[in-house]
C-alpha cells in the first residue's frame, strides 16, 4: 500500500529528500502555482525584452511623457503619470488586501477572508476599468494593432527639448513599434488581471459556501494569492519600462 | 489516506507560515516601502529629470534597480518566497537566470541593429 511510507518503521528515511513527504514543505498545488508563474514570468519577460531590444534599437521613440499625459475624462494635457500612477496605487493596494485575505486565512476567520477578498476583486475590476479608458484615450488618438496617429498628431510625441524633430518615416516607424508592443503587452497582461478577478470571484464563493471551512485550511487563497501577486509584480515592471523608461 | 498524509502536511507548514509570516503590521511596512519606492520614482520623472535635465543613461539604471526593489518585496514578502525553505525558493529563482541571460544577448543584438537601420 501506498501508506506504507508514513509508518515509524521507516523512521530511518527523515531527511526531507527520503520521500514520503514534500521535501520543500509546500502543498502539491502551491508547488505547481509557483512552477506555473515561473513559465508566466518567461512569457512576460520574452515579450518585455523583445520590446527593449526594439526600442535600443530605434533611432528614435514616441516619448512616454507626451504620449500618456491626460486623465481620461479630467484632465486632456499635462498630466505625465498620473493616471497610471492611479493604476499602480489601486493594483499595489488590491494585493495588500490579498495578503490580507491570506493573513485571516491563516487565522480561519472566515469573514475577514470574503471582506478582503472583495475589496480585491473590487480593486481588480477598478484596474480593468481605467485600463479600458486608457485603451480607449490612446485608439482615440489613433494607435491601435498596425495602426498609428495622423501625420499632426504624430509629430506632438517627438517633441524634445534640444533635439531637432525626426524625419516623419522614424516617426512612422517606431510609433507603429510603439503601439503593437504597448498594446499586446498591456493586453496580455490585462488578460492576467481579467483571469485573476475571475479566479477570485470563484475562490469568494467557495469561502462563502464553506469549502474552505469543511477542508479545514484556507490554502486555496494562498494559492489564487501568489498568482494575483504576480499581476502586481509584472506591472510593476510594465510601468516602469513602458511608462518611465 | 494520502489525503489524511496531505492535511498533516499542511497543518506543518501553516504552523511554520504562522511563526513567520505576515503580521499586519509587517504587511503595512511592505506598502509602506512599495508606495514610498514608487514616489521616488514619480519624484524622478516628473522633478528631477525634466528640472535638472539629466541624461536617460543615468535616470533609466536607477528606474531599474528601484523597480527589482519593489519585485523583491512582492516576492519576498506577499509571495512569502522568504520563508519557505531555501530549497524553494532555490527552484524558482535559479530559473531566472535564464531570462538574465536573455536581456544580455538581446541588449548586445540590438545595438548591431541600429547600426543596420541608419
Amino acid at each position: 500500500m501506498s501508506t506504507a511510507v508514513a509508518q515509524p518503521v521507516d523512521d530511518v528515511k527523515s531527511t526531507p529528500w527520503s520521500g514520503g513527504r514534500s521535501p520543500f514543505d509546500v502543498e502539491y498545488g502551491k508547488l505547481m502555482m509557483w512552477f506555473f508563474l515561473l513559465s508566466d514570468a518567461f512569457t512576460f519577460s520574452t515579450l518585455l525584452i523583445s520590446y527593449g531590444a526594439l526600442r535600443f534599437s530605434a533611432p528614435t521613440w514616441p516619448a512616454p511623457s507626451l504620449v500618456f499625459q491626460s486623465f481620461p475624462g479630467l484632465i486632456e494635457h499635462g498630466a505625465p503619470l498620473v493616471f497610471v500612477g492611479l493604476m499602480t496605487l489601486i493594483l499595489i493596494l488590491s494585493s495588500v488586501t490579498m495578503v490580507l485575505a491570506v493573513e485571516a486565512g491563516h487565522r480561519n476567520s472566515k469573514k475577514e477572508v470574503v471582506t478582503w477578498m472583495l475589496f480585491t476583486i473590487l480593486g481588480g475590476i477598478m484596474f480593468l476599468s481605467c485600463q479600458a479608458l486608457e485603451w480607449n484615450h490612446l485608439h482615440s488618438e489613433g494607435f491601435w494593432w498596425g495602426h498609428i496617429p495622423t501625420k499632426e498628431v504624430m509629430k506632438e510625441f517627438f517633441i524634445r527639448p534640444g533635439v531637432p524633430i525626426p524625419p516623419y518615416s522614424q516617426q512612422a516607424m517606431t510609433s507603429h513599434q510603439f503601439a503593437n508592443l504597448f498594446f499586446t503587452i498591456t493586453g496580455f497582461h490585462g488578460f492576467h488581471v481579467f483571469s485573476g478577478v475571475i479566479i477570485n470571484i470563484i475562490i469568494t464563493v467557495n469561502v462563502l459556501l464553506g469549502t474552505y471551512q469543511k477542508r479545514g485550511s484556507y490554502l486555496m487563497i494562498e494559492k489564487v494569492g501568489l498568482y494575483w501577486h504576480f499581476v502586481d509584480l509584472v506591472w510593476v515592471f510594465v510601468f516602469t519600462f513602458f511608462y518611465l523608461v | 489516506m494520502s489525503a489524511e498524509t496531505t492535511h498533516v502536511h499542511t497543518q506543518e507548514g501553516a504552523v511554520h507560515g504562522e511563526h513567520e509570516g505576515m503580521t499586519k503590521k509587517k504587511i503595512m511596512k511592505v506598502l509602506y516601502i512599495l508606495l514610498g519606492i514608487t514616489s521616488i520614482e514619480f519624484f524622478i520623472a516628473l522633478y528631477l529629470g525634466p528640472h535638472y535635465n539629466i541624461s536617460s543613461h543615468w535616470i533609466n539604471p536607477i528606474y531599474i534597480v528601484l523597480t527589482l526593489f519593489k519585485a523583491f518585496y512582492i516576492v519576498a514578502y506577499f509571495m512569502h518566497l522568504k520563508f519557505e525553505k531555501l530549497d524553494m525558493a532555490l527552484a524558482i529563482i535559479v530559473p531566472i537566470l535564464f531570462i538574465i541571460g536573455l536581456i544580455l544577448v538581446l541588449t548586445n543584438e540590438s545595438h548591431y541593429w541600429i547600426d543596420l537601420r541608419l
